[in-house]
């Protein structure tokens, strides 16, 4: 009786990547609002050099969070204002592939935006944040703050001044993936040996997974009301 | 029509928002192929009833059955039934029409080919074959109202629950919406529907509920009325007056 | 007092369901206990060498600490029971425990920062530890107010088990983060301190036996009985609301 779950999902995607090839609504807020982010930052931090060059993976992280938050208002708003979510919910759909479906969708929007962000900062702040490893652990990151992002907005798209509560509920939440992701970061920059910062690494990927098997096991509840 | 056990089946119905009781036990059955049009002041819990019926929302109290299956708990087997149209479009702005019903064939897990027919046949019969390729969010209200239509019965669904459905319609697109009701009725589907406007009741639906203060104040046949005998009727439960 | 003139509507109250005994004794228990270990802390336990007097401030925070941790696991349990049972009363102890625990963190926090003055000469630092317990105070703050942002019952009980579970988190950080960033400066009493930690002191027998007592106190007894009192008040406190509403639109 169920859709294929594949299919759903698939459904999900395609019909977030068409809307916004369209509209490029989300992107184009996300990447302006980092840019910006990356200059401002450029800007306060300039008057010690030092200070700034020690900052970079914060900077990034920072970044890449604050974007991504009105990433996942502005795209879960898409479906809370007309009330989509609730056409979803009609079909024939489990509820987990409702929320896979948006959390790659929004998965693959704040990746767009990281993967536009290093290049740039790699150019403003002079330093290179384009290597391998550090490319895993933005993956792994975003990945991160996808998962938890989609599920709290699904979770405070029905409460009073929601756009305020994402940012509220979500940054706590986040920190042990913000954490993880920033000691990694900074290791990585400064080319130390790996087993200084690979830990660093594994404890990203362990907490993603745990938030990815809370959010999944959670989500029908969210969905279901 | 009667001996048959009614398709959908509502015991004692509460549902409470915040503290507020919005239904107050309420209880009815409506048959299979039975039209029933859902009648009250705004604010008596229409809307709400239509929402728990599709299983978008859980009762406070109280048991409601689609075809046997208890909802919103195995509503998952019921689903593919259950057409809604909402007060809200429910529609991606967007995506074209045609995108967007390609959306939801896709959900309900029609195959490439059936969605192709189902999606030209549902968008001639509410009179937008032509706009198919426009995006929604160009529509005019009634346009809308009449794609959300559109998408409601892409499925084919054995129970339409229309809330307000002629809300923004023209004359036009209004007599189109009765043909697609008369037809459903031909079909031997469920229909339940809400309306502010008591005069096209009688001519759609042989039932009326109405509701008033969260509970059923009516349950008659109203075929035979005339609407100004209704109308009376309905200012009588509802101790206010009633648009004709 | 204008409404003489009026027919005054029958009155109709929310009987209050007795105490049980359970928790009257409880209630008891806790009391004497809490008088007895800060007794403990002020009279018996000896005065520390190096920092004096303000080093009894730790009978409470470090207890308090731990009476937050339990609070905000209740919250984790009774979300999770919620979420399966359905049953409100979960739901009740799940928000119960976040008061509770909110007000546990506040006090680790203040008492925190008092012992601080004196030792470290500040009342506030941006050591990782700190920052983390602050940031766990923040989380259970906008926990309720996101509680209070839901309208809908059945989804804000809901909503609020899912939070509640993924809000732990921050505690977790919290106990956990001497491990993960070892440079911070605040003292570990059980274990070996960080090397840099400034205002360490020696666990002697006295300070055991003056910490463990209230330990147990604040991880056990204290947030029980409060939250058992919390929970029950909101129940009566749900009761009533119902039955206002349900005289307003009669």
């Amino acid at each position: 009786m169920k859709t294929p779950f594949r299919t759903a999902v698939l459904a999900i995607v395609s019909k977030d990547l068409r809307a916004e090839i369209r509209s490029r609504e989300l992107l184009s807020v996300m990447a302006i609002f980092a840019f910006l982010c990356i200059l401002v930052f450029s800007f306060a931090l300039e008057l010690d050099r030092v200070a700034r060059e020690e900052a970079i993976s914060g900077v990034l992280w920072v970044t890449l969070v604050f974007a991504s938050l009105l990433g996942f208002n502005r795209s879960l708003a898409q479906e809370g204002d007309q009330g989509n979510l609730d056409a979803m919910l009609l079909a024939p759909v489990s509820r987990p592939a409702i929320f896979l479906g948006k959390l790659l969708s929004n998965y693959l929007f704040t990746l767009i935006v990281a993967l536009v962000i290093l290049p740039l900062m790699t150019v403003i702040y002079n330093s290179n944040l384009l290597k391998g490893w550090l490319i895993v652990t933005t993956l792994l990151g975003v990945f991160g703050f996808s998962a938890i992002g989609t599920l709290l907005a699904m979770l405070t798209l029905h409460t009073r001044s929601r756009e305020a509560m994402l940012p509220i509920a979500m940054l706590p939440v986040a920190l042990p993936l913000l954490l993880t992701a920033v000691r990694a970061t900074t290791n990585i920059l400064n080319d130390n040996p790996a087993r200084e910062w690979l830990v660093w690494l594994q404890l990203l990927a362990a907490v993603t997974v745990i938030y990815l098997t809370l959010c999944w096991l959670l989500s029908g509840f969210v969905l279901e009301e | 029509m009667s001996d048959e056990t009614p398709i959908i089946e509502v015991e004692n119905l509460s549902k409470t928002f915040g503290l507020l009781p919005v239904l107050r036990s309420v209880s009815f059955g409506v048959a299979r192929g039975e039209t029933v049009v859902l009648l009250g002041q705004n604010g008596s819990g229409k809307s709400t009833l239509l929402r728990l019926l599709a299983g978008l929302s859980k009762p406070t109290a109280g048991v409601i059955r689609i075809g046997g299956w208890q909802m919103p708990k195995e509503a998952m087997a019921v689903r593919r039934q259950i057409g809604l149209v909402s007060h809200q479009p429910l529609l991606y702005g967007n995506l074209s029409a045609r995108e967007n019903l390609d959306f939801f064939g896709k959900l309900y897990g029609m195959a490439k080919g059936e969605r192709g027919e189902r999606i030209g046949a549902v968008l001639d019969q509410v009179g937008l074959a032509k706009r198919a390729d426009s995006l929604a969010r160009d529509f005019s209200r009634g346009m809308q109202q009449r794609l959300s239509i559109a998408r409601a019965t892409l499925h084919q669904p054995e129970i339409l629950l229309l809330d307000e459905p002629f809300t923004g319609l023209d004359q036009a697109a209004a007599e189109r919406l009765e043909d697609l009701v008369l037809s459903a009725q031909r079909e031997e589907r469920t229909l339940i529907m809400t309306t502010h406007q008591l005069g096209r009741a009688p001519a759609l639906a042989g039932r009326a509920l109405i509701l008033a203060r969260g509970q059923i104040a009516f349950d008659g046949q109203i075929a035979t009325m005339s609407a100004a005998s209704l109308s009376e009727l309905y200012a009588g439960v509802c101790g206010g007056a009633a648009v004709a | 007092m204008t409404t003489k003139t009026k027919v005054m509507p029958t009155r109709q109250t929310v009987e209050a369901t007795p105490m049980p005994r359970a928790l009257q004794l409880l209630t008891i228990v806790t009391l004497v206990g809490f008088c007895f270990t800060l007794a403990l802390g002020l009279f018996v336990a000896g005065t520390d060498i190096q920092q004096g007097e303000i080093q009894r401030i730790f009978y409470i925070h470090m207890p308090s600490f731990f009476g937050a941790f339990t609070a905000f696991g209740l919250t984790v349990v009774g979300g999770i029971l919620y979420l399966w049972r359905k049953n409100e009363q979960w739901d009740r102890i799940a928000g119960a425990g976040v008061e509770v625990g909110l007000a546990f963190a506040l006090i680790n926090l203040v008492t925190g920062a008092i012992w601080a003055r004196p030792i470290w000469n500040t009342w506030w630092t941006w050591d990782p530890r700190l920052t983390s317990a602050a940031i766990m105070a923040l989380t259970y703050a906008a926990y309720l107010m996101l509680r209070a942002g839901i309208e809908d019952e059945a989804r804000k009980r809901t909503f609020m088990s899912v939070y509640g579970i993924f809000a732990f988190t921050s505690v977790l950080v919290t106990l956990f983060i001497i491990r993960v960033v070892p440079e911070t400066i605040h003292p570990v009493i059980v274990g070996a301190s960080p090397q840099n930690a400034q205002g360490s002191f020696e666990a002697t027998s006295g300070v055991v036996m003056a910490l463990v007592p209230s330990l147990l106190l604040w991880l056990t007894l204290m947030p029980i009985t409060l939250i058992w009192h919390r929970s029950r008040i909101e129940g009566r406190l749900e009761a009533v609301n119902r039955l206002k509403l349900q005289i307003l639109s009669e």
